[in-house]
């Protein structure tokens, strides 16, 4: 009998999803930071309902349902959606997006390894086609909202879906930096005059950026300890800074320059924790690099030019249709044969 | 310790680190210095020695020897048989008591044909002649290694003349000495180079002298300081130029190809040989064998093995061939409490023996005493998650998670597009497969299966080739037989006429043999055409490989069956109830 090799040294497919979950830990105290505890309940909202979707397609897939479970892959979809969604989503649009993303773009794919879409942008996608305006009100950061919110006031915002009597909602929303640069161009302000808003910091979105080092935080740990390669990761931040840069030198007053696209929106979640989903991106090195440079042309041009405030969830899914095409035209010359 | 003559020695050879790195590799932990805290041992001549026929890669030798009859030690009992071959000589003195199939180290766990000597004690040589090789011409040695036995001792067991030999189409320029020995806890070339260096560099003369070779590089992995000093030290000795290069220390350097792109820089193409590109490349213990050979005139009787594991005192030992396992595990101060397992080579790329009743080969590199707490049996499969860990360890560059899935769905077309037959079975995908996916099992059963394919149209070509002969000749047939009666018609008119007939009813046979003839190159076209692009081309070995392959096709498929139903259970009950049981088993042999 060969059962060879008789070593193996592999972290376990749950261990690498419980890797992940703990690089998202920074990010998500400074969001608790930034915006309140309310995210913690949309992370505990989806959690719960990812398990229990999971949970249930594998009962009725007749599979067996603890492996399937405890391998976290369920619970970080769950995790990377909450965070791509505002942060005070009804609760109702939480387990709809979590919901589609676990049973649709995964389980009826075939489950862990088969789905060719990354499950937490395809929940995303639909939420946002399906209710575009409560996906795009943002509350403000607390240090700039004129009413703030403790976090009894945010769960039950949550939990009723509803903003407490006396408080309006321009008192606690703000468009996002995207979205107010968006708006603002059409009122043929120059981007330099833009930032100089009150909710312009450093490179982006007050608070914002915050979160968004605090992803580049995270995804360091991904790089040391080996759970990603840097291939997805740069390719798509260098891609995305050249395009932007590239424009910006072009017509500086049109078009804001490397450090807002980098800072803002989902650019830092998607480089390290979207992109590098492996089930649903490419395997080679070339392609990789492929993919992330995809995603970093289709994100700017759809943050740019498109009617969306962000690009990252549309460019992500749109390039998942290429993977295999990418993979059959990237394979790496192998040992011995002529290039 | 160091004189200044040794000093000034290692100054004058440096030893070369390579600055080539193996791509992919993995470094699982080494486990060596279990094994090379005491010298090498002998040991002591067993009562009975159970030689197979089939220790090497390549056809059966033919038996020379009667059950009865007396033999000494180092007596050929069964010579070299065909171009691949390998001659079996007595290991000790005694008496043949029976020549039948028992059970050999083979991963395939069937009985093979063995002769059974009586060992009586006296370990009594046969007339030993060493010879003068340097006044030999490299033709005559090599057909006087037909009857070395002597076959690679690094576990592949290819017969060594047939390495040796070269020809003037493809000159070798350049002897590769793997001293890499990079699988964990093997260490007998390890200790064959700390302890017999200089015979080791004087077997490599020999090689040189007869393959007409000028430049010699030895590789040794740096996990080994001491064989590396001890080589080092023999090389500038030598009244030729060697040069020995550190390696860095990873799994698989030991590999052939992957050792000569670490020494030379060169990559072997896929479809060629080394000799190809004028490189060839032995390991120091088939080295040290041609030295005993020829300088003197000992046949192959005995090789280092390396006992080691769950055993109360691991070592390496000198031990004869046929010797039984059991008396190497007796040797090493027995088994520890929870042994279930014996491996036959490294934990990388060795098996599970199928009983400890067996005999030490020329294969038998190392034995390793398992228990289920030193290698546990693989945590249930995942799903693959595409993480590509798999494609990073490859060190040929495959791409094993697609190779996977084109096994899985039998897709062997694919597979071969995708480089099958380009792995090694390394291992090193499924070390560090998160998702716990016996890959290497099916790359061999993906192997098997597209060989059972080739063999399958080869016969169907065959059937083919018989019924387009059937076809022409009823269509002749028909054809000659209108003519007789045209003719008939004709001779009835005038008989002035035959002769003309009669020629050109000779030139009738000759257009039939002319089409027969076509019909025969085309079935020969055909043929070649239906043979895998990635197989005609490959070399002997590779050849050789495949054939050994079949021979565990039926094993791995129950593997691969077994591991999607559950994780691999360990057959303990296998190591009680010895040779019967693998008649269960209905793996085809070659
Ligand atoms: S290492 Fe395992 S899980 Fe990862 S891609 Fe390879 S086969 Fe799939
Ligand atoms: S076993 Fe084959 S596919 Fe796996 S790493 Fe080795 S050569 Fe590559």
């Amino acid at each position: 009998m060969s059962r060879s090799p008789y070593v193996s040294q592999a972290p376990s497919v749950s261990n690498i999803m419980l890797k992940v979950m703990l690089a998202l830990l920074p990010a998500i105290a400074v969001y608790v930071w930034v915006y309140g505890s309310g995210i913690l309940l949309v992370l505990l909202l989806a959690s719960l309902t990812a398990l229990v979707a999971e949970a249930l397609v594998l009962r009725i897939r007749q599979r067996p349902v603890w492996p399937f479970v405890s391998d976290c892959s369920a619970l970080l979809t769950a995790w990377l959606l909450a965070l791509s969604l505002p942060p005070l989503a009804p609760w109702w649009l939480v387990v709809v997006g979590t919901f589609f993303a676990i049973v649709v773009a995964k389980q009826l794919y075939g489950g862990l390894g088969y789905n060719p879409f990354n499950p937490a942008m395809v929940g995303y996608a639909v939420l946002l086609i399906s209710f575009p305006a409560i996906m795009t009100n943002w509350p403000a950061p607390l240090s700039l909202a004129e009413t703030s919110l403790d976090w009894t006031t945010q769960w039950n915002i949550i939990l009723s879906g509803q903003l407490p009597a006396g408080v309006l909602p321009d008192a606690v929303s703000m468009a996002t930096p995207l979205d107010y640069i968006k708006t603002q161009l059409k009122l043929n302000h120059s981007v330099d005059s833009i930032l100089q808003a009150g909710q312009f910091g450093w490179f982006a979105g007050k608070g914002a950026e915050l979160v968004a080092f605090a992803y580049l935080l995270g995804g360091a740990y991904l790089l040391h300890q080996k759970i990603i390669t840097w291939h997805l990761p740069i390719s798509f931040i260098l891609g995305l800074a050249l395009m932007a840069a590239g424009f910006h030198w072009y017509q500086p007053e049109l078009y804001a320059g490397a450090g807002l696209h980098l800072f803002a929106g989902a650019t830092m979640l998607g480089a390290f924790f979207i992109l590098t989903d492996p089930v649903s991106g490419p395997t080679t090195p070339n392609g990789k690099i492929i993919f992330a440079l995809g995603v970093a042309v289709m994100t700017y041009l759809i943050r740019t030019f498109g009617g969306y405030p962000d690009g990252v969830a549309f460019s992500v899914l749109l390039m998942n249709m290429l993977v295999p095409l990418i993979d059959a035209w990237t394979q790496p010359r192998v040992f011995g044969h002529k290039p | 310790m160091f004189s200044l003559n040794r000093i000034v020695d290692l100054i004058k050879q440096p030893v070369h680190r390579t600055e080539v790195h193996l791509r992919g590799g993995v470094h699982p932990d080494e486990h060596k210095h279990e094994s090379t805290q005491q010298p090498i041992m002998s040991l002591p001549i067993p009562h009975q020695i159970v030689l197979p026929l089939r220790q090497h890669v390549g056809h059966l030798p033919k038996l020379l020897v009667k059950v009865g009859e007396r033999v000494k030690k180092g007596q050929l009992l069964a010579e070299a048989e065909g171009s691949i071959s390998a001659a079996i000589h007595a290991t000790t003195s005694g008496t043949v008591i029976a020549v039948q199939d028992s059970l050999i180290p083979h991963p395939s766990g069937l009985p093979d044909q063995c002769i059974v000597i009586a060992a009586d004690g006296l370990d009594e040589w046969v007339d030993l002649h060493p010879m003068d090789w340097r006044q030999q011409s490299p033709a005559s040695l090599i057909e006087h290694l037909r009857l070395s036995g002597i076959v690679g001792m690094g576990g592949a067991a290819f017969p060594t003349q047939v390495k040796l030999r070269t020809t003037p189409k493809s000159p070798v320029h350049t002897l590769i000495v793997n001293g890499a020995e990079c699988e964990p806890y093997i260490t007998c070339d390890d200790m064959l180079m700390r302890e017999r260096a200089t015979q080791i560099i004087q077997g490599l003369a020999i090689a040189r002298h007869i393959m007409g070779v000028e430049n010699c590089i030895i590789g040794i992995e740096d996990n080994k300081p001491e064989a590396l000093q001890a080589m080092t030290e023999a090389a500038a000795k030598a009244d030729f130029a060697v040069q020995v290069k550190v390696v860095a220390t990873m799994y698989p350097s030991g590999d052939a190809r992957q050792l000569i792109r670490l020494l030379t820089g060169i990559e072997v193409p896929n479809d060629k040989r080394s000799t190809d590109v004028g490189l060839q490349c032995f390991n120091v213990a088939t080295l040290l064998a041609l030295h005993r050979y020829f300088d003197f005139g000992e046949p192959a009787v005995s090789r280092i093995v390396t006992m080691t594991g769950r055993v109360n005192e691991p070592r390496n030992y000198e031990v004869l061939f046929g010797t039984p396992m059991t008396d190497l595990i007796a040797a090493s101060g027995g088994a520890l409490s929870g042994v279930d397992d014996y491996i036959m080579g490294g934990p990388m790329m060795g098996f599970s023996l199928p009983s400890i009743h067996v005999p030490v080969t020329k294969a038998s590199n190392c034995i390793i005493a398992s228990a289920p707490d030193l290698f546990p049996p693989a945590a249930e499969a995942m799903p693959c998650i595409r993480c590509a860990r798999c494609a990073d360890a490859c060190p040929v560059q495959l791409q094993p998670q697609e190779l996977y899935w084109f096994a899985k769905s039998e897709n062997i077309e694919k597979a071969r597009e995708y480089h099958l037959f380009d792995c090694i079975e390394c291992g090193c995908c499924s070390y560090v497969c998160p998702s716990n996916i016996p890959l290497v099992q099916y790359y061999r059963f993906a192997k098997s299966e597209a060989i059972a394919q080739d063999r399958a149209k080869e016969a169907a070509n065959v059937a083919r080739e018989r019924n387009e002969f059937r076809l022409m000749r009823i269509d002749r047939e028909k054809q000659e037989r209108a003519q007789r009666h045209a003719q008939k018609a004709l001779g009835s008119k005038d008989s002035s006429e035959q002769a003309p007939a009669a020629a050109t009813n000779t030139e009738d046979a000759a257009s039939k043999q002319a089409a027969i003839q076509a019909a025969i190159e085309r079935a020969k076209a055909q043929k070649a055409q239906m043979k895998p692009k990635n197989v005609e081309d490959a070399p002997t070995q590779v050849k050789a490989e495949i054939a050994e392959i079949d021979a565990r096709r039926e094993q791995a498929k129950q593997a691969v069956t077994q591991s999607q139903a559950q994780p691999a259970a360990q057959q303990a009950s296998l190591f009680d109830q010895a040779p019967a049981s693998s008649d269960a088993n209905s793996a085809d042999k070659d």
